[in-house]
């Protein structure tokens, strides 16, 4: 791998940009790797890149039925935090939050990562009270939080009316080192790194079948042929159950559309990420000045992508009171994603009934922040079967009672 | 829009007069049901990717609950039914037989 650099730019330069290379190869499938992980997506690739990282464990194959990153990891708003009520998710996405810190040194490749602050906003009583509480907790956990009142909030967010007649902003809950990053770039470098170290890579490649022998996994049956393996990863959003069902087993998960658009681009007004779950809204300005809005899921089961207009027209109009300014703009194209919803809005990331396959799915609302935490502790979880990050996070969680109870603390936008 | 039939005020209805209640006819279980039964009930889905049974409440309107076929995949609504059934009725099946051969 030819690596990124000021002088490459410049040597390129020099050459009408005639010696990059292909950031990742294209593989034709082998007939068995050590570990298979289904889904190139921001986690599967994370996935494979911690196993080939920490792990040593480098004949890995990264099946898609797409194309890279076209799934959520391409449909989300890009949002960074890790503010997060319980201590098995402050762990996970706190780690997560770090690795973004450097990942674009670490995997030599600019994925934008902007910690440019993610304010909650308290609108209600109830979420001054969980907010506050959630700011102690971060404060136990070392996550770096603190819960501002409306006057600092309108001081780091100037565009927003914090005297809106229905939704007064009471304060938020701030956490200073959150931000975004450019989500296409998360998967690109993950990939450039994994096909570096020698995995393949291999899209158009749907899983259609799980192979088990004496409930133990043997291999995949897919679109291009069956491939062996000794170890299968699942790492999908919005099939999780699909390919569950594969593998004879069921998932506590229900898959909703969760929709997202953007504005055209205006000039700079807005250098922190807004949510405000109470009227399911939340808002940020990319760095090519277009307004990304997300809002709330479904409610009911869909695999297709698209979601309720109405939805839409609910998000939009809850912001234009906080932020008067969106309703001037035009808004650009919006689209919608998969996400698979647990019963505790927490992920899932497990052994599972059949020896050898390894859920991570059930990210839900907001697996994006997660992708490198996410990658680095299914990455163990696979390598050596448990993983300290990972423990609280098991399938059967639900039949112990052992929740991770985030929908209390995260409000939809989670 | 979504737009599904109400069985009792025989009419059709937008999504956003009705809630969504999740996959119907769940077999609920009594107290001496051990865990991994209660897990079942409460927590498991079929989430199946295609003819998917589901309650749905005429939230603004009667205020009733009934039962939907729907298709996740392709969004076609097969028709709706009564909530006092454990599985889907005759007219029901026919119809999503009819709709899958005629895809086929």
């Amino acid at each position: 791998m030819k690596r990124y650099s000021a002088f490459a730019v410049a040597r390129e330069a020099f050459r009408q940009h005639t010696g990059w290379n292909k950031a990742w190869g294209h593989s034709e499938p082998k007939s068995k790797y050590d570990v298979i992980v289904v889904g190139a997506g921001g986690h599967g690739l994370a996935t494979a890149y911690y196993l080939g990282k920490n792990f040593g464990i480098t004949n890995v194959a990264v099946l898609e039925k797409g194309w890279l990153g076209g799934g959520n990891t391409g449909r989300n708003t890009t949002i960074i935090r890790s503010n997060y009520l319980q201590d098995p998710s402050a762990a996970i996405y706190e780690k997560s939050r770090s690795l973004y810190e450097t990942m674009s040194q670490d995997l030599n490749y600019n994925v934008m990562f902007s910690p440019r602050g993610v304010m909650m906003l308290a609108q209600t009583e109830h979420e001054v009270r969980g907010y506050k509480r959630t700011a102690h907790a971060n404060s136990l956990q070392n996550v770096t939080t603190e819960f501002i009142g409306p006057e600092r909030v309108k001081e780091l967010c100037p565009i927003m009316n914090i005297d809106g007649p229905r939704y007064p902003v009471l304060g938020a809950l701030w956490q200073a080192r959150g931000g975004t990053a450019r989500h296409d770039a998360v998967a690109w470098g993950y990939a450039r790194a994994c096909s570096d170290m020698g995995m393949d890579i291999i899209q158009q490649c749907e899983v259609k079948g799980v192979r088990t022998e004496g409930g133990r996994v043997t291999g995949v049956t897919t679109t291009r042929g069956d491939i062996k393996c000794n170890k299968l990863a699942m790492v999908v959003a919005g099939h999780a159950s699909v390919l569950a069902e594969m593998a004879g087993f069921q998932l506590p998960i229900e898959s909703v559309a969760l929709q997202a658009l953007v504005s055209e681009p205006i000039k700079p007004c807005m250098d922190v990420v807004v949510m405000a779950n109470t009227v399911h809204g939340y808002l940020s300005q990319s760095d090519k000045g277009e307004m990304v809005i997300g809002g709330g899921t479904d409610g009911y089961n869909n695999y297709t992508q698209r979601g309720s207009f109405h939805h839409i027209e609910e998000t939009v109009r809850a912001l234009v009171e906080t932020f008067p300014i969106v309703g001037r703009l035009k808004m650009l194209r919006q689209w919608g994603g998969i996400v698979d919803v647990t019963g505790d809005r927490s992920p899932i990331l497990s052994k599972t009934p059949v020896e050898g396959v390894f859920v991570n799915c059930g990210w839900g609302t907001g697996g994006f922040k997660a992708i490198p935490g996410s990658g680095w502790a299914m990455a163990e979880l696979v390598a050596k079967g448990h993983s300290p990050l990972t423990d609280a996070f098991s399938m059967h969680r639900f039949q112990r009672g052992q929740f991770i109870d985030e929908s209390v603390a995260a409000g939809v936008a989670h | 829009m979504l737009i599904l039939h109400c069985p009792y005020c025989q009419r059709d209805v937008d999504e956003t007069d009705l809630h969504a209640g999740g996959e119907a006819h769940l077999k609920r279980v009594g107290p001496e049901a051990d865990a991994a039964a209660f897990e079942q009930y409460l927590f498991m889905r079929r989430n199946t990717k295609g003819v998917h049974f589901e309650r749905w409440r005429h939230v603004y309107g009667c205020g009733k609950w009934f039962l939907a076929a729907r298709n996740t995949a392709t969004l076609q609504v097969y028709g709706t039914y009564s909530a006092q059934t454990t599985e889907p009725p005759a007219h029901i099946t026919e119809a999503i037989r009819a709709a899958q051969e005629s895809q086929a």
